[in-house]
């Protein structure tokens, strides 16, 4: 596994998380697509180092790419799965991306809203009781 | 033949989104093939019961390079069961939907794509399959919880979604890890391959697609998206996803913790701690409800605790209680949810505060929500003393006295939580929606839907049958555990006996 993109893998993983714990909807899906990004590279390097052709030659051992990186040709699989998994998300971000813009009509906000039930059983406890006025 | 009940609803729905036009062809194509995935499913069932494990190589391909489909005995159980659960939900919701969600928005097409993802989260034998089945299931599943797009169901549906994506991406990153170190993701292939990791690296991988189905599952303390989103999508799909989609997620934990990380007999600690908590913080957050809905939500966390109190024992008396568990909490809790719909599309209201004497305004429905609420609380004669009776036994057999003890308070729990929705919303006086109480006194009738009530009754007999017939169906539960645990019937089906892909 190559340093360089291990080190991208863990980049994309970090942005991802810090943009999933906002609160605006538009960022957060940012964060979804990011971290997305990053597990379908993670998929990639799964099949074997960087740069290695992804067929095999009639006269190359037919081993498979280890952990130790020692091989002739990179394994097509992850590939394949990489690209299920990056059509896949992509549907998904279409249909959030909706989402968020029928949130937008509605609320006339992009944020994403407290429950209302929540707020109920919140305000019956007592320790939240006297900062009432800022919940609601 | 096991690709069926995931094809025939796929092209279902193709055929019913090209003729749109018509509705009633819309509804005969969606009953029909709902009916004719139930009788696939008997058949799949019976045959898997005979033979151990019905194996299908899509395309031809030998197992641990293709695409495996899979029905052993557990997934056939759990493909009859979603099935019914499907056709009885769809005449339920044929009743329920306005012409608006029921056409205009295409109910009929999504319906029948979350009847083959489910379908196919069953029959997989592929952890990247898997991963697909998951997410054709959960696309559906988004459309359908946002089906109308109102306020509150794009407020809840976006947690839903978000979380259920972050879950998925996780699959993702699991599979990817697990690939590396594996070169495989066959799942016969990977519990042959998985034992010649060094132990640290397999409980890791253990650990994570714990976390991963847990989410879906809704264990602790990852179950948090569950009681918010589900009560705000129309009252049939509300019933489907808390009967079934959870019950995929547990559906998953099981099959992988025991097929890929096997503890040999021995229990899992972290296993049944969380199984404890997920019960009593699941049964705490349902006393605190207001909203018949809401505090059934809840009460789904709390079953599932049960289930994982079954697999974490991980013997075979343990895994059986957990199947016959699930098989039961799938019926009892679809139709609890089916009769509060009823309540509240006939009363307008799910509010506890806002209902009352909806027993005298409507007996069945008093009857229907009893039979299936003492059931839930795990009350003899009813399935849930059965399912619970198995795993409290087992318990003690293993000396797990504190996790026995946890269960029982949660039942009793249930119970108290059962009575509070029948003190405030089928005693009392009959009050309109608005918390008058009608002045002429008159227990107003209220007016049931047919094909509603008929698929609630359906659905509380069923659960009756189930506790009629408990000793055959504990029998098969008890035959399922016994594949689940030796694993090797499993992997021999899928790889050839002396395995020529034993590596």
């Amino acid at each position: 596994m190559t340093l360089a993109l291990a080190l991208v893998v863990a980049v994309l993983f970090g942005i991802g998380t810090y943009l999933m714990l906002q609160r605006t909807l538009t960022r957060v899906i940012f964060g979804l697509v990011i971290m997305s990004h990053g597990a379908n590279l993670l998929l990639q390097l799964a099949g074997g180092r960087a740069g290695e052709p992804p067929l095999v030659e009639e006269d190359s051992p037919a081993t498979i790419v280890g952990m130790d990186g020692a091989g002739v040709f990179v394994d097509p699989l992850p590939q394949a799965l990489a690209l299920t998994a990056i059509v896949i998300s992509f549907g998904v971000t279409a249909y959030l991306l909706a989402m968020a813009y029928r949130s937008w009509v509605l609320h006339d906000s992009d944020e994403v809203e407290d429950d209302v039930e929540d707020r109920r059983i919140a305000r019956m406890s007592p320790t939240t009781a006297d900062t009432e006025g800022d919940i609601t | 033949m096991i690709v069926l009940p995931i094809a025939l609803p796929l092209l279902a729905a193709a055929v019913s989104l090209l003729v749109s036009r018509w509705r009633w062809v819309q509804r005969a194509i969606s009953l029909l093939t709902c009916t004719a995935t139930v009788v696939l499913a008997t058949v799949i069932l019976l045959r898997a019961d005979a033979e151990t494990a019905l194996v299908s190589q899509l395309g031809g391909w030998p197992a641990p390079f293709g695409i495996t489909l899979i029905a052993d005995r557990f997934g056939a159980i759990m493909l009859l069961i979603s099935t019914i659960m499907i056709l009885v939900v769809l005449v339920y919701a044929l009743g329920q939907l306005d012409d608006e969600r029921e056409f205009r928005l295409h109910f009929h097409p999504v319906y029948l794509v979350l009847s083959a993802g489910i379908a196919a989260s069953f029959l997989t034998g592929d952890l990247f399959n898997l991963f697909v089945a998951f997410e054709v299931m959960l696309i559906a599943s988004y459309v359908l919880i946002t089906l109308g797009a109102d306020k509150g169901q794009v407020r809840s549906g976006m947690t839903y979604v978000v979380i259920n994506l972050l879950a998925s991406t996780l699959f993702v990153t699991a599979v990817a890890l697990i690939y590396a170190a594996t070169g495989t993701v066959n799942l016969a292939h990977l519990a042959v391959r998985l034992a010649e990791l060094p132990d640290g690296l397999r409980t890791a991988f253990g650990y994570l697609l714990l976390v991963i189905f847990g989410v879906k599952a809704g264990i602790f303390p990852l179950f948090f998206w569950l009681p918010d989103s589900y009560p705000t999508a129309p009252a049939p799909i509300t019933a489907l996803f808390a009967g079934l989609l959870t019950k995929v997620g547990v559906y998953t934990l099981i099959r992988t913790q025991t097929l890929l990380f096997p503890h040999d007999g021995a229990p899992s600690l972290v296993i049944l701690v969380i199984a404890g908590l997920t019960m009593l913080i699941g049964v705490l957050g349902a006393i605190a409800q207001n909203d018949i809905k809401r505090i059934l939500s809840f009460h789904i966390i709390s079953q599932i605790g049960y289930m994982i109190f079954g697999l974490g024992l991980f013997t075979l008396a343990g895994i059986a209680g957990a199947v016959y568990y699930v098989i039961h909490h799938i019926v009892v809790k679809t139709s609890l949810f089916l009769v509060g719909g009823m309540i509240e599309t006939g009363t307008g209201s799910g509010a506890l505060s806002k209902l009352g004497g909806v027993a005298r305004r409507a007996p069945v429905l008093g009857l229907l929500f009893l039979a299936a609420a003492l059931s839930l609380a795990g009350l003899p004669p009813f399935s849930g003393f059965v399912a619970k009776l198995a795993l409290v036994q087992e318990g003690l057999n293993l000396n797990h006295g504190g996790i026995v003890a946890v269960s029982l308070l949660v039942s009793l729990l249930t119970l108290f939580s059962m009575t509070k929705i029948w003190g405030g919303a089928f005693w009392g006086k009959p009050e309109d929606v608005k918390g008058r109480v009608r002045a002429d006194e008159r227990p107003l009738r209220l007016k049931l839907n047919p094909l509603m009530l008929g698929a609630t009754t359906a659905l509380v007999g069923l659960s009756v049958v189930i506790s009629v017939a408990a000793t055959p169906l504990y029998a098969l539960s008890e035959r399922a555990a016994e594949t689940l645990v030796e694993r090797d019937p499993y992997i021999d089906a899928v790889l050839g006996p002396a395995g020529v892909a034993r590596r």
